[in-house]
């Protein structure tokens, strides 16, 4: 058996190699990953990535997997490639068997009497779920800090914030207590955790991965994604989870293109991958932008071209954002009204009528950012301000759909930072939502627009030695040339680090490695 | 665009269903002026010759066969119901009482 401080460092292609090969058994590996949660993820310093763990019924679902492999034959053949290899997965997406809580206090202790069409195909392949991950509450927010259940805290740091909305999935991969993370992604949910936390996030075409089962926030940017350590391992977990699905009314119908030979590709010679003129220089931390140049160089040295594009309509795309995102939030949180599910509030006095019982219970079931949201989107969405704010909104991801025409017909990838800063400290933002709103600046673009985008690790900054994220875009259904040059990309600045960026990143305290430095 | 203030925020509490203290209706009235500023840009972004996009991939004609799917029990549908009753939500009176 591999020493449990070298299994959890696997990658997930390198742990479902080993597993098959009977090198290890995925109860081991299963087990291996709860400790490692058991270790560094509670009391007053811990990690804080999960919000329930699933220890009983993840290790069952190992020690099937194990007894199939075991057993040999046409059963053991047919396993998924990730049979056995465990995996978390981001508390907006409902799972039977396990709360749900959106990260809310409206949702606690709820279980969803269905599971997300995306938990079905983890179920299928055999991935043990290890348990579910903090989120800002519904998934609104930069940072995680505006989660019901406390912070997420950053590995690198555990006084920064982990990114946001899926800071729990992100910092859960890069601290070593899950291999592979499911996220969601509605301005940059799973590429700005990825970013600031030295992980690789990818959110996919919209309505090529099933929505079904995700607990709604902007059902126009909403998708579902995977949240991992390599590109390979995202073009694992994005094969698992994609394709079409009846139940999505938005769902694509098209055909899931091999995401993983494109991961495998080895080259990007002769490709055109386009510098956004509006996505960096001004606004952008110093080692960000440093960062950003030294992946073009390498780009450049294996042969790809690069040239320079410019999306003038890229400046409207935050505020169209904050108005879109809202309107559709306040109508998808109408139904957290203390009828069907979740919490009931009564009034303390006054008569105790529907209208009222609803009003206390969102009043104390919902944090600040989720109330602030609502108004904004009531607003937007009013008699006479309609056609001014959600209207022109509309509008204006026109015309940043037609910026990216444009772009790719110069272009093959697009290339920019994925958020303009590190990670920043927990608090330091939390009082100035417009600050917290500019993280995603980068990565709104995307979601507007409808095409897929994945941040992969670029390198620490400079001046404070934490990650920064590089985000590449694809025209919409092309996902498989962001495993191209993501894993491209990846393997060089590798090769220049001699080793993984999560090898640079600090020992946590509990870990085995530092208790045996401590007998020692 | 007329500016947010306070009065606006407590009509689109009541029409959101979301009670709201004194001190919160300010905080928010303060907040919510902000942002809506920074959004101002927006409506002075697209000509009228600029259409909508409500969805980001078009899709049209979604149809499927028109047969029973999946459907859940009553005590499923409502196992996380805070109150029911004989196969239903229950919840307190529609109307105002006199």
């Amino acid at each position: 058996m591999t020493d449990s401080h070298e299994l959890i460092r696997l990658s997930a292609a390198q742990l479902a190699e080993k597993l098959a090969a009977g090198e290890v058994t995925s109860v081991e590996a299963t087990q291996a990953y709860l400790d490692r949660i058991a270790e560094v993820d509670g009391g007053e310093r811990g990690v804080n990535a999960f919000l329930h763990v699933n220890a009983e019924e993840a290790l069952a679902v190992a020690a099937e997997v194990d007894a199939i492999r075991a057993a040999g034959g046409s059963e053991a053949e047919s396993l998924h490639v990730l049979a056995g290899v465990p995996i978390a997965v981001k508390d907006l997406i409902v799972t039977v068997g396990q709360p749900t809580t959106a990260g809310s206090k409206i949702l606690e202790g709820w279980h969803s009497p269905y599971d997300a069409t995306v938990v079905e195909r983890l179920r299928a392949a055999k991935m043990p779920i290890l348990g579910k991950t903090n989120l800002d509450e519904f998934a609104m927010g930069s940072s995680t800090e505006h989660s019901a259940y406390g912070p997420t805290r950053n590995p690198w740091d555990l006084d920064r914030i982990p990114g946001g909305s899926g800071g729990g999935s992100a910092a859960a991969v890069a601290a070593f207590e899950a291999p592979l993370a499911l996220g969601t992604d509605t301005g940059g949910s799973i590429r700005q955790p990825g970013a600031v936390t030295g992980t690789v996030g990818v959110k996919p075409t919209y309505g090529s991965v099933s929505r079904y089962g995700a607990i709604a926030m902007a059902s126009s940017l909403d998708q579902i994604g995977p949240v991992t350590r390599t590109v390979l391992d995202s073009a694992l977990l994005h094969q698992v989870i994609g394709g079409h699905d009846p139940r999505d009314s938005t769902s694509l119908p098209d055909l899931l293109a091999d995401l993983v030979a494109a991961a495998k590709t080895g080259n990007v010679e002769g490709m055109r991958i386009g510098i956004i003129k509006e996505l960096h220089g001004e606004g952008y931390q110093a080692g960000v932008e440093n960062r950003f140049h030294d992946s073009l160089e390498l780009l450049k040295e294996a042969g790809a071209e690069i040239v320079e594009v410019s999306c003038p309509n890229f400046q409207y795309a935050l505020g169209a954002y904050y108005l879109i995102m809202p309107s559709e939030a306040s109508s998808n949180l109408a139904k957290f009204d203390g009828v069907r599910y979740g919490l009931r509030v009564l009034p303390e006095d006054g008569p105790m009528t529907i209208e009222r019982v609803m009003g206390a219970t969102r009043a104390a079931g919902f944090g600040d950012e989720v109330k602030r949201r609502i108004i904004l989107g009531t607003y937007a969405l009013s008699a006479g301000y309609y056609d001014a704010y959600y209207g022109s909104a509309q509008k204006v991801r026109t015309l940043v759909q037609r910026d990216f025409d444009a772009a790719f017909t110069v272009a093959d990838v697009l290339i920019s930072p994925t958020a303009p800063t590190t990670a920043f400290k927990l608090g330091e933002k939390l009082d100035d939502p417009l600050a917290m709103y500019l993280n995603d600046v980068a990565t709104i673009p995307a979601n507007l627009a409808g095409v897929p985008g994945l941040s992969l690790p670029g390198g620490l900054a400079d001046e404070d030695g934490l990650p920064v994220g590089i985000q590449l875009l694809a025209p919409a259904r092309e996902d498989a040339r962001l495993y191209r040059v993501g894993a491209v990309l990846e393997s060089l600045l590798e090769a220049k680090w001699g080793g993984p960026l999560l090898a640079q990143a600090p020992e946590l305290a509990g870990s085995p490695a530092l208790e045996t430095q401590e007998a020692n | 665009m007329a500016a947010i203030n306070r009065d606006d925020v407590a009509h689109l509490a009541r029409l959101a269903h979301i009670e709201m203290s004194d001190q919160e209706l300010d905080r928010m009235a303060g907040e919510l002026a902000v942002i809506v500023d920074s959004v101002k840009s927006v409506s002075q972004a697209a000509g009228d010759d600029v259409p909508a996009t409500s969805h980001p991939i078009p899709l049209t004609n979604v149809f499927r066969e028109d047969v029973v799917g999946h459907t859940f029990t009553a005590d499923q549908a409502l196992s996380g119901a805070p109150d029911s009753d004989e196969n239903r939500f229950k919840v307190p009176a529609i109307l105002d009482e006199a």
